[in-house]
């Protein structure tokens, strides 16, 4: 052991300097011309800061497009998942009770009209994202409590659904701290 | 749906044309032949000048896991000590805390042995400097060590009659300077332009757009998770790991941290067949190799595409599958893909939850590591392959009558031992360390301990048994992948598991290193008439039979006990 102790001793200083050291610096270097400057990509508003926009908001009020359900309550210091199995019996009621809610505040929306991930929380607890199927939903509620006619919202919806990457792989989705940004600037 | 399984089908067939070149390279540079990297010859050179090492120096199988085990320990005092002290040590802008010993214990083995299970949250549990200094340090030379392991396997296979293996700390820099670091490096620049955080800077506040206050955990967190891919190590930046949205920001950048998982561990199936100029050989462990992989992954993706019937009962649609636990940006099908690649690979980083994914899904990822050798982490995939080799050879020999010999050395009663053991040792830590811990939840459930046993799961009935045994699957294969709902940091877990863990690292490297030692040593026999051929297709299924028979079917009760009843308990 003794002889290999000293070199591996030198060898571990020098990596650590290299890998834990220089690597990172240089990518951060590099990270610096990127749109977000390595600093993360953040979304405006009147001149303000209001999120970053890959990282999904607590929307709660009628007038805005509601994220998905959070296991960490949108906490960006604090991300989770539920880790609900798809068995666990008081998970089901959580889910059933969500539905519930959603029908009440919707109305005229069936079951069968609301996608999944409206009712189920994310992994991150951050998704940023909905499916288009997921905004359309909620397109005859906002239209009603901002006033607005329902073709004009769901213009909107179009216009930010982001198509499969290429157009042809994954799936697609609309960024809704985006959607809710446009439809502020509506007014 | 249909651009989910291009998605899908892509990445696979993307790994596959980039792994065979890949493996061309890295036979190569480990034979020592010029590739267009060797401009980092200089650089190598200087830190061995540095480091008092002769690289050219042959070292037989003893010599090797000396070096390989000094220096490991040596991290291992490294990395504990640094997490113990870390709110002490620079870069710790968040002001986090020192990590508690227990967590420190299991922290420092987990990331030591390439395994990363995180009993804690990276946005809270660490700084700066560990995530950097001791984290991404461990992703590369942990990584490393697993190749530098390999490469005595591939050269004791290559050269007849010797007990001179080539240099540990050679082919220890040269995994680092010629294939991780490259790789890492590209593969960090593209998550940098996808909006991966590279900077710095500590937690951003906020006011949101309704007006809420929120707090954003950043930092230079590019340049890890590009190696906790490549490394087949998977232990994130953040506490969700790839499925948080700065760690894994859209579908491209999916591709590209899914494509690394599994590039290197095909890549080293071809460079076995590039460096012993055994081509069909290499092809042939491929084929069991995918073979496995195809038979885990088409029932999870079926499972989370179809979606939860519990769920399908309340009369929601789930066009876009089982959705909990899930991002959007993903999919289902990319999800239950990354769940099957991570795990057939021992990377353990996940994009979705496994805890919320399907019963047949937690079957499949579980199998995957019970096995630990369809791709498996980088070089110790395929020592595990190595040791279901021998004894395929030796049982196949043993069936039609002929000498058990591979690569034209006898296989004999101490290699089988060696081989048996190793064998043997996976399923014993795994079902003995669930066996121990449900007989605590169940006889001691109010322990007066900081978290009661009956505070451990998170989901009752099967789910909760899975959990369980997920947990210690999971860390003796070195994934580090969790039903993260096991609330596992305390006492109990994190000493059980680490221990699981490092008995895991370790003792499948020296097997395997020791039988090719040994085997290199003796007689070479040429190939006669009455030699077992082991690149055949025949060969091939007798190794898929042992590795089902010997290794999945001591699982089989466990098994049943989770997964398998939970999904005939859905409705």
């Amino acid at each position: 052991m003794k002889t290999y102790l000293l070199p591996s001793f030198k060898i571990t200083i020098i990596l650590i300097v290299v890998l834990a050291g220089l690597y990172p610096l240089v990518v951060a270097g590099i990270g610096k011309f990127t749109s977000g400057h390595g600093d993360g990509e953040t979304v405006q508003f009147k001149g303000r800061t209001v999120g970053y926009a890959n990282i999904g908001q607590k929307f709660t009020k009628d007038e805005y497009f509601w994220s998905r359900p959070s296991a960490a309550d949108y906490k960006a210091d604090a991300g989770a998942g539920s880790n609900k199995g798809p068995s666990n019996a008081d998970y089901l009621k959580d889910v059933e009770k969500r539905i519930q809610d959603f029908l009440k505040r919707n109305p005229g929306v069936t079951r069968a009209q609301i996608p999944a991930e409206l009712v189920t929380s994310s992994g991150s607890g951050l998704d940023p994202d909905l499916s288009p199927a997921g905004a359309q939903v909620q397109v005859a509620r906002i239209a009603k409590v901002r006033g607005l006619s329902a073709d004009v919202v769901t213009k909107l919806v179009d216009e930010h659904t982001e198509k499969p990457l290429l157009g042809v792989f994954g799936p697609a989705k609309v960024n809704v701290l985006k959607l809710n940004v446009a439809l502020d600037e509506l007014k | 749906m249909n651009t989910e399984y291009i998605g899908i089908i892509f990445m696979y067939l993307a790994t596959v044309i980039l792994a065979i070149p890949l493996g061309k390279y890295i036979a190569k540079v480990f034979k020592g032949e010029k590739t267009w990297l060797n401009f980092m010859a200089p650089l190598e050179k200087l830190i061995f000048k540095l480091s008092g090492i002769d690289p050219n120096r042959e070292m037989n199988w003893k010599q090797h896991l000396k070096a390989l085990l000094t220096i490991n320990i040596l991290w291992l005092f490294y990395a504990f000590f640094c997490l113990l002290n870390q709110a002490h040590l620079p870069l710790n802008p968040d002001g986090n805390p020192n990590q508690t010993p227990d967590l420190a214990f299991n922290t420092a083995l987990s990331f030591l042995t390439n395994t990363n299970l995180q009993d804690y949250s990276g946005e809270s549990g660490a700084t700066y400097y560990t995530q950097l200094f001791v984290f991404t340090f461990l992703h590369f030379v942990s990584a490393a060590t697993g190749l530098a392991a390999m490469m005595v396997v591939f050269r004791a296979m290559r050269d007849k009659i010797t007990d001179k293996l080539g240099n540990f700390w050679d082919n220890f820099l040269k995994a680092i300077t010629r294939v991780l670091l490259p790789i890492s490096f590209v593969v960090a620049i593209i998550l940098a332009f996808h909006g991966t955080p590279t900077s710095y800077k500590g937690k951003d506040t906020i006011i949101g757009l309704q007006g809420d206050t929120i707090h954003v955990s950043r930092g230079p967190a590019a340049a890890m998770i590009a190696i906790k891919q490549v490394g087949t190590n998977g232990g994130g930046w953040f506490g969700v790991n790839s499925a948080h949205p700065l760690e894994n920001p859209d579908y491209l950048t999916n591709t590209v941290e899914n494509i690394s998982i599994i590039l290197i561990p095909i890549a080293l199936v071809f460079a076995l067949g590039f460096y012993l100029d055994k081509k069909k050989l290499a092809w042939v462990i491929f084929g069991v190799m995918t073979v496995g992989f195809l038979i885990v992954l088409f029932p999870s993706i079926n499972a989370e595409v179809g979606g939860n019937p519990a769920i399908a009962h309340m009369g929601i649609s789930q066009p876009g599958g089982s959705m909990e636990g899930k991002e959007v940006r993903f999919g289902a099908a990319a999800s239950a893909y990354w769940g099957i690649t991570t795990t057939v690979t021992s990377n353990g980083s996940v994009n979705a939850m496994h805890d919320s994914m399907m019963p047949i899904s937690g079957l499949g990822q579980m199998f995957d590591m019970m096995i630990n050798s369809f791709y498996g982490g980088i070089g110790v995939g395929y020592l595990n392959f190595y040791i279901f080799i021998i004894i395929a050879v030796f049982i196949s020999g043993l069936m039609v009558g002929r000498t058990p010999e591979f690569m034209g050395r006898k296989i004999e009663a101490r290699e089988m031992k060696i081989a048996s053991l190793i064998a043997l040792l996976h399923p014993f830590i795994i079902l003995t360390g669930t066996a121990i811990a449900a007989y605590v939840l169940t006889n001691f459930p109010n322990a007066d301990w900081a978290v009661k046993p009956s505070a451990w799961l998170n989901n009752p009935g099967y789910h909760g048994f899975t959990e369980m045994l997920y947990q210690f699957t999971s860390s003796a294969a070195n994934n580090g992948s969790g039903y993260a709902g096991l609330t596992a940091n305390n006492i109990f877990w994190n000493v059980g598991t680490g221990l699981v863990i490092f008995v895991g690292r370790f003792l499948p490297i020296i097997g395997p290193v020791a039988i090719a030692g040994i085997l290199a040593n003796k007689k070479f026999v040429p190939e006669s008439a009455g030699t077992l051929k082991t690149d055949t297709t025949t060969f091939g299924i007798m190794i898929f039979a042992v590795i089902f028979i010997v290794a999945a079917l001591s699982f089989f009760p466990a098994l049943t006990l989770g997964p398998i009843a939970e999904h005939f308990s859905i409705k």
